[in-house]
């Protein structure tokens, strides 16, 4: 055996950049700042790699949040140089930048730092009854699934909830009970999923006025999805469901 | 005395995938249940698992013959001979009818032509045993069982970091919790607890693991005087990609990709002629090591795993998330080119000493997946097994621990015990608080993860895991000196990371002791000082007890049922 040693030193610093990073604690502060790093740029560095950077050198104050570092979680979700991203899987090299501004998801609630109030995302989520609903016995083995079947929900199960496109849709900053694109998206999912026995209350619990109809068709949510989810078209699906719903309730 | 105190008859601690499906077993048997965890649920690692969970559901054609005697042999095969037999033909038999139940509440599998669950080849499996949705089997199934824990609308408290037990003579009557959000001590009471905190991937530099899996319940379970059981197995994935060491799931090699080194050779010809690249984890990750070592891998320390032979149809349509990975994180689209990939640590087979039934040593603690030992994967883990034991052994927890909350034994007085583990975490979190530290924690983070990466790797040696072992206690000693640089309460990251890297140090100490102890390559453990199995010296679970002064090694029995150790030839 000629060596067992593996070379886990830490590469050499390339380069730097200019991190901003929005701070704010809303019990102490009264009003946000953004702070300034630079920060040695290893080959290969994420955003959230350049906040542990910062966090472990430079200001074991700050603030986020994160866990796979593999972009699965939705833990790290942020706006990053004027977009929705995830932390982990924003090269630095892929910004084009020397000079990163980093903030909080906007438009939920600012709990310190990057780390921002869930609760307003994952309300609208119990909401629409996020869960396979049956009235049938269930058969001893497997609900049987065509591979066609499964293929109409592949997309709209690769959500991770990591609420960027919540973030960024404008009809949930101006109407705070809109369900907004992932709790549609989610109902969509069971809807479009041919197990599911619920489709008529699935309709009325989003066509209310909370519901599909707030949705503007702007497509942010499209443009914010890390995992290139289509909102909108889950929820055009929806509209054009819940109008035929109630087009056969009239023709009774 | 105590201020306010969360009462429940059982909490969950940690929302993966063994504690979602333990909260629902303990809630559907009419148990006040809530889950407690460092991350909101749905960030939990088991939603990174890719390739897939195994059964023997005989859904494809080439595994109609597949039972779960078969899924049993190869899993004790795969174990090295050192995993419990009993415990394995628990796991096996219940297999099934816990993926089925998935199933039925929405886990959406993909499927064969007719519609049944689909499964694929996966490394040590004598027949396609593996259910997957594609290559986010992990993130499908940790949706439908949070999807489940909403239904029943079981309580969460989430960003909870678990600081200490509160035990009363040999029960276990509560915790106390860091309230991450608020920085403030908070304390539970709880007739059962159910420790589902995952792996301590972190103690290693090299980790396909989720950066909140430190093994934090473990060191606190061990704390506790719970002992750990087998930490020296420790699982290197032979396929993790380059630098980031993010998963690439077998289920590449599954679905046919190949390993090459840089003379354009598959090289697995030479360790497992007949397995190739499906041989058990540990095989494969030696042989990639192998080939690093002796100069044929690439600059970087690395060789490829080709997957373009398999077509842009299949790769889209299989493994669309770890071409989503290479491409995001490597810049390599595998549709075009290989996939740079080296060995990196990925699981802790060993973890709190349980048995079938998830107790531990301490009435009224209970324990199930990556951060507890059964054992079922002895001294190493087939891939697609370790999701299966998280749902067979947690909905077995959740069962056990509604059983016992429910038999009206009494128990012992909580209050305390209660005020102890309360004054203990706040001894301990004030002392980080006062004076200034003399050395940042960070420093010592990477320390540890370059020793354990370094020696108490893939090949280990009687003088390298000397020096670990030294080294993690000049570390113990050092991280006295460690104490907190910022002392706000609300979402303090210095104050978690730190009181995380205190287990870590317990934990990996355990690991490398355990592993200088062992005097035999078994599995995962291979040493260069001593080749070979040793079945009748070391045919025996190792126990690690806290003392003050490092971990107490005492040994008991592997349980063998059906089959005898012999060679394990692939």
């Amino acid at each position: 055996m000629a060596t067992t040693e593996l070379k886990v030193q830490e590469k050499q610093a390339v380069s730097a950049v200019t991190m901003k990073v929005f701070r704010f604690d809303p019990e102490k502060d009264k009003t946000s700042r953004y702070d300034t790093f630079q920060v040695p740029v290893r080959p290969g560095m994420s955003v959230l790699e350049t906040l542990f950077e910062v966090l472990d050198k430079q200001d074991s104050s700050l603030a986020f949040r994160y866990a796979c570092r593999g972009a699965v979680c939705g833990s790290c979700a942020m706006y990053i140089n004027g977009s929705y991203r995830l932390a982990c899987e924003t090269q630095l090299s892929s910004l084009g930048s020397k000079e990163i501004t980093v903030g909080p998801l906007p438009h939920l609630p600012v709990i310190r730092d990057l780390v921002v109030d869930m609760a307003p995302f994952f309300e609208k989520y119990d909401r629409v009854m996020p869960y396979l609903k049956t009235q049938s016995e269930p058969p001893e083995k497997e609900r049987l699934q065509s591979p066609k079947q499964r293929k109409a929900i592949n997309e709209a199960i690769d959500c991770i909830l990591c609420s960027c496109c919540y973030s960024a849709c404008p009809m949930t900053w101006t109407h705070k009970e809109y369900l907004g694109p992932s709790a549609l998206n989610k109902a969509y999912r069971f809807v479009a999923d041919s197990r599911d026995e619920a489709t008529a209350e699935r309709l009325k619990v989003v066509s209310g006025e909370d519901g599909v109809w707030c949705c503007h068709t702007i497509f942010n949510c499209v443009e914010a999805c890390p995992k290139k989810i289509n909102q909108t078209d889950a929820i055009e699906i929806l509209r054009r469901k819940t109008v035929s719903q109630k087009l056969k309730f009239w023709k009774r | 005395m105590v201020k306010e105190v969360h009462k429940h008859q059982v909490i969950i601690v940690g929302g993966g995938m063994a504690g979602l499906r333990a909260a629902l077993e303990s809630c559907d048997q009419g148990v006040d249940t809530v889950v407690l965890s460092q991350v909101h649920p749905i960030r939990s690692h088991s939603g990174s698992a890719q390739g897939g969970i195994n059964a023997p559901l005989a859904n494809a054609p080439e595994g109609k013959d597949d039972s779960w005697e078969r899924h049993a042999f190869d899993t004790v095969k795969g174990s090295d001979f050192l995993a419990d037999q009993d415990a394995v033909e628990i796991m096996t038999k219940e297999a099934s009818a816990r993926i089925i139940e998935l199933e039925h509440m929405g886990a959406p599998f993909s499927r064969t032509d007719e519609g049944k669950i689909a499964q694929r080849p996966f490394g040590g499996a004598g027949f396609p045993r593996t259910c997957y949705a594609s290559d986010k089997t992990g993130h499908v199934i940790m949706q439908a069982l949070y999807e489940q824990l909403v239904r029943r609308q079981v309580k969460v408290y989430a960003e909870y970091f678990v600081v200490a037990l509160a035990a009363e003579g040999d029960t276990c009557r509560g915790l106390v919790a860091l309230n991450i959000l608020s920085g403030e001590l908070e304390t539970f009471e709880a007739d059962a607890i159910i420790f589902t905190t995952g792996g301590a991937g972190r103690i290693y530099a090299r980790s396909s693991n989720a950066i909140i899996n430190t093994g934090s319940g473990m060191a606190v379970a061990y704390q506790a005087g719970v002992p750990l059981k087998d930490m020296e197995f420790i699982q290197f994935h032979p396929t993790s990609l380059l630098d980031s060491n993010i998963l690439m799931t077998e289920g590449a090699r599954g679905e046919g990709g190949y390993l090459v080194n840089n003379k354009g050779e598959r090289f697995m010809e030479r360790y497992a002629a007949k397995a190739m690249e499906l041989a058990p984890r540990d095989i494969v990750s030696r042989s990639i090591q192998t080939e690093i070592d002796q100069g044929r891998g690439f600059e970087g320390g690395y060789v490829h795993l080709d997957l373009r032979h398999l077509g842009r149809e299949k790769i889209l349509e299989r493994l669309p998330g770890i071409r989503d990975i290479a491409m995001n994180f490597a810049g390599v689209d595998p549709i075009l080119q290989p996939i740079p990939i080296q060995p990196a640590q990925h699981y802790t087979m060993g973890g709190i000493d349980c048995n079938a039934d998830a107790e531990t040593l301490l009435k009224g603690l209970l324990t199930a997946g990556e951060c507890a030992c059964v054992s079922v994967h002895g001294a190493n883990r087939l891939g697609g097994n370790s999701l299966l034991d998280t749902v067979v052994f947690g909905q077995r927890a959740g069962k056990k621990a509604a059983q016992y909350v429910q038999n009206k034994h009494p128990r012992a007085a909580a209050e305390k015990a209660l005020n102890e583990a309360l004054a203990k975490a706040e001894k301990k979190i004030n002392a980080l608080a006062e004076g200034q530290t003399s050395e940042p924690t960070f420093q010592l983070r990477s320390e540890l993860g370059e020793t354990m990466t370094n020696n108490v790797g893939i090949f280990r040696d009687k003088g390298p895991m000397t020096e670990a072992v030294q080294k993690i206690k000049d570390l113990k000693r050092r991280y006295q000196g460690c104490r907190l640089t910022y002392k706000g309460k609300k979402f303090n990251l210095d104050l978690v990371r730190t009181l995380e890297l205190e287990g870590c140090l317990q934990v990996a100490e355990v690991i490398a002791q355990g592993a200088l102890a062992r005097q035999e390559s078994r599995g995962s453990h291979t040493r260069l000082d001593f080749p070979t199995r040793d079945d009748a010296n070391w045919l025996k679970h190792t126990l690690a007890y806290f003392t003050a002064d490092g971990p107490q090694m005492k040994y008991k029995p592997v349980i063998i049922t059906r089959w005898q150790p012999e060679a394990r030839k692939y």
